[in-house]
């Protein structure tokens, strides 16, 4: 053997057992959302490149929330990297429990994260999760439903705009609904689409000084326009109705109109899925002329624990997932319909995207969303369809349930209210807020 | 005398109960149709009952993206450790308070019973911080510990029951033929409650493998049991009904072929003693 060959059979080996030495195996844990198992088939890309393995543990969001919070809170270490949301990220940064994301390598080009997203995910201006794919809520409609009606949805609709339509789409006779909209109880669930929809309303939670505010005539105007339109024109039983069963709904052709998260695009224009897939259209969620549109704003977002032993794995990972190489992959292998939208600026830029039909809208609806800014009135807290404290999920799950309650008749939109009111304060007060 | 049953009395007797146990069985039957729909039938309105084009799709996709197998393998250990563990400390526990009862047996039995009226989440963060410093985060010992804890009080409750129906004078006659405490309980006693113990067993696996809190919060994955192998595929943004029905059949599966074959002996267990 000569010595060029002997050097160059040393410097294989050297590479091959140091990768091997530095192998990790990761633990991720994810919810089972479309894009996420798509990430999980595409992992051997990720291996291939980093000698690192990967072990998912795939759960339903809310188990997945209980999961992953109980872990972090006692620094348990079961997991290198969890897919957290927008609401988790600022207040886990600030408690310490996340790794800052501070020292992403030049290649991964941090600057072409949304703004809107980046902002979402920081605390002090530090990044503490990476986007994976980011998403508001618009309107969707059945263009032909909408021609029938001899109506033209304009752009950016307003809230009275989208009633009357769905009172003139409505075909009771041929099970038809004009609109449907969350009014499941649950903070994420009819929670999220009642919050988003109270800022357009000029209403907010809290005040500057932390008092509730369900007592004012914003949120009455809220409630009584939500239950008005949707008793008009709602499917039946619309109080239990959230993500799923709305998209089950539209897609059978038995909605005029669905305001709900932008990633339902993807799958209400799925020909194998939906019956309506050729005649849909999309706008901006409504508003009502105060400055406020009731859309919101979310991303699920990868980030690390700082229990976990293995950081740079970790980091690596990320990187990978949320790089622009993996939204070129994706479209390489499932089409460019498929990639994880909403989180980068450059997606919106490559002329291949922007000819997918809700791209566009989507983009819009998330740079209509201000987490930092989301109220007519100024309010102390950070997020569009939620305040960032950690009392929130519990406080709003109270709410939702009170306010589901009056969807379903079993009490007043009054009274609901003042229920909300009493409730909050009550926590809020007990929390050290007032 | 036993009262004459007439054949339409008989019949219509026979018709309420199959009503019953098809009722009974009816989300296990939907659950199972529903797996071998695609994801549009599956949310169908009306819904679609057997007119449908029958897909295995759901079964491909699962065993592609999931690892049935290590899930499978993770929970018959963790159901069968559970029980094991659990007969072994029961069956005396059980003998000394049906045979040799003190004044405090029946505060014990109630006291035994009362820690399964506390909520399971209350009690979350001391286990989770107790597995973390004894490192049994995510490992079947583990999980097999503290099933067995859980369904304890069941296990002791259930002989207990049956060791009360079993004649002390047999154990008095062997203990005057010389027979140990040991030989007593282990050649005399327990023979004697085979039919209790088996239903106890089969009972103790059945809670052990529908267990859902403990399984999905004290794990990751590599003791994750078929209970975390479901969660996998339910999800509040996208409707993937088919493929979680094929998930749950999955699941249950090997549950209710066990359940199928040792049913005989599982009601000969559960109404031991009930008729004398």
């Amino acid at each position: 053997m000569s010595l060029k060959n002997a050097l160059r059979a040393a410097t294989a080996l050297t590479v091959l057992t140091t990768s091997a030495t530095f192998a990790e195996t990761l633990t991720i844990a994810t919810v089972n959302n479309g894009d996420m198992i798509r990430m999980q088939g595409l992992t051997d890309d990720f291996t291939a490149k980093t000698g690192h393995e990967v072990e998912w543990v795939t759960l339903e969001e809310n188990v997945l929330r209980q999961r992953v919070t109980t872990d972090i809170s006692t620094k348990g270490g079961a997991f290198d990297i969890m897919t957290i949301g927008m609401y988790e990220t600022p207040i886990w940064g600030a408690n310490g429990w996340l790794v800052p994301l501070d020292n992403l390598s030049e290649d991964y080009d941090v600057a072409d994260i949304l703004p809107a997203m980046a902002g979402g995910l920081s605390h002090d201006g530090t990044l503490y999760a990476a986007p994976f794919y980011g998403e508001s809520s618009m309107i969707m409609y059945r263009t032909d439903l909408m021609e029938k009606a001899g109506l033209e949805m304009p752009d950016a609709p307003s809230w009275e705009f989208i009633r009357d339509a769905a009172a003139a789409m409505t075909d009771r006779e041929n099970e038809i609904n004009g609109i449907c909209l969350r009014g499941k109880a649950g903070w994420g669930e009819g929670g999220a689409l009642i919050t988003a929809m109270s800022n357009s309303f000029g209403a907010r939670w809290f005040d500057m000084d932390w008092n509730a505010q369900f007592d004012t005539e914003a949120w009455a105007n809220t409630l009584n326009f939500y239950k008005g339109m949707m008793d008009a024109s709602g499917p039946a039983g619309y109080a239990t109705n959230g993500f799923n069963e709305n998209l089950s709904l539209f897609q059978q052709g038995k909605c005029g109109m669905w305001i709900d998260a932008t990633v339902a695009a993807s799958f209400v224009t799925n020909p194998n899925d939906s019956t309506v897939a050729d005649s849909v259209g999309f706008a901006l969620a409504p508003d009502n002329g105060l400055g406020k549109r009731a859309n919101w704003l979310w991303a699920w977002a990868l980030a690390i624990p700082a229990g976990t032993q293995k950081q740079d794995a970790a980091l690596q990972f990320i990187e990978w997932a949320t790089s622009k190489d993996y939204i070129e992959l994706v479209a390489a292998k499932e089409g460019w319909a498929n990639v994880p939208p909403g989180a980068r600026i450059s997606l919106y830029e490559n002329p291949n995207y922007q000819e997918v039909p809700f791209a566009q809208m989507t983009l819009d609806s998330i740079l209509s969303a201000d987490p930092n800014n989301s109220t007519v009135e100024p309010s102390p807290y950070v997020g569009v369809q939620f305040a960032a404290i950690p009392e929130f999920a519990g406080i709003a799950t109270e709410v939702s349930q009170e306010f589901s309650a009056a969807y379903a008749g079993q009490q007043t939109v009054e009274e609901a209210l003042e229920k909300a009111q009493a409730l909050t304060n009550d926590a809020m007060e007990a929390a050290g807020y007032r | 005398m036993a009262r004459a049953v007439t054949p339409q009395r008989k019949a219509i007797n026979t018709a309420a109960a199959w009503a019953v146990g098809l009722l009974i069985f009816f989300p296990i039957l939907w659950t199972i149709l529903t797996s071998f729909k695609t994801e549009a039938t599956a949310i169908a309105d009306p819904p679609v009952f057997l007119a449908f084009d029958w897909t295995l799709e759901n079964y491909g996709v699962v065993m592609e993206r999931s690892n049935y197998g290590r899930f499978l393998w993770n929970s018959i250990i963790i159901a069968g450790g559970s029980t094991l563990l659990g007969i072994i400390i029961a069956v005396p526990a059980a003998w000394s308070m049906a045979f040799v009862p003190s004044k405090r047996t029946k505060d014990i039995l109630m006291w035994m019973l009362s820690t399964k009226m506390l909520p399971a989440v209350g009690v979350l963060y001391p286990i989770y911080l107790l597995f973390i410093k004894m490192g049994l985060l995510d490992t079947k010992f583990g999980l097999v510990i503290v099933l067995m804890l859980i369904n304890l009080p069941i296990i002791v409750w259930m002989l207990y029951t049956y060791f009360k129906e079993i004649p002390g004078e047999i154990l008095e006659a062997a203990r005057m033929d010389g027979a140990s405490l040991k030989e007593e309980v282990i050649h005399i006693l327990t023979p004697m409650a085979v039919p209790g113990i088996a239903s106890t067993i089969l009972l103790n696996v059945i809670l052990a493998w529908n267990e859902a809190f403990w399984t999905l919060n004290l794990t990751a994955a590599k003791a994750a049991p078929l209970t975390a192998f479901i969660a996998s595929y339910s999800s509040p943004e996208g409707l993937f009904y088919a493929k979680l029905s094929a998930a749950s059949t999955m699941a249950i599966a090997p549950i209710l072929i066990l359940g199928w074959f040792s049913q005989k002996q599982l009601v000969s267990g559960l109404t031991f003693g009930a008729v004398k």
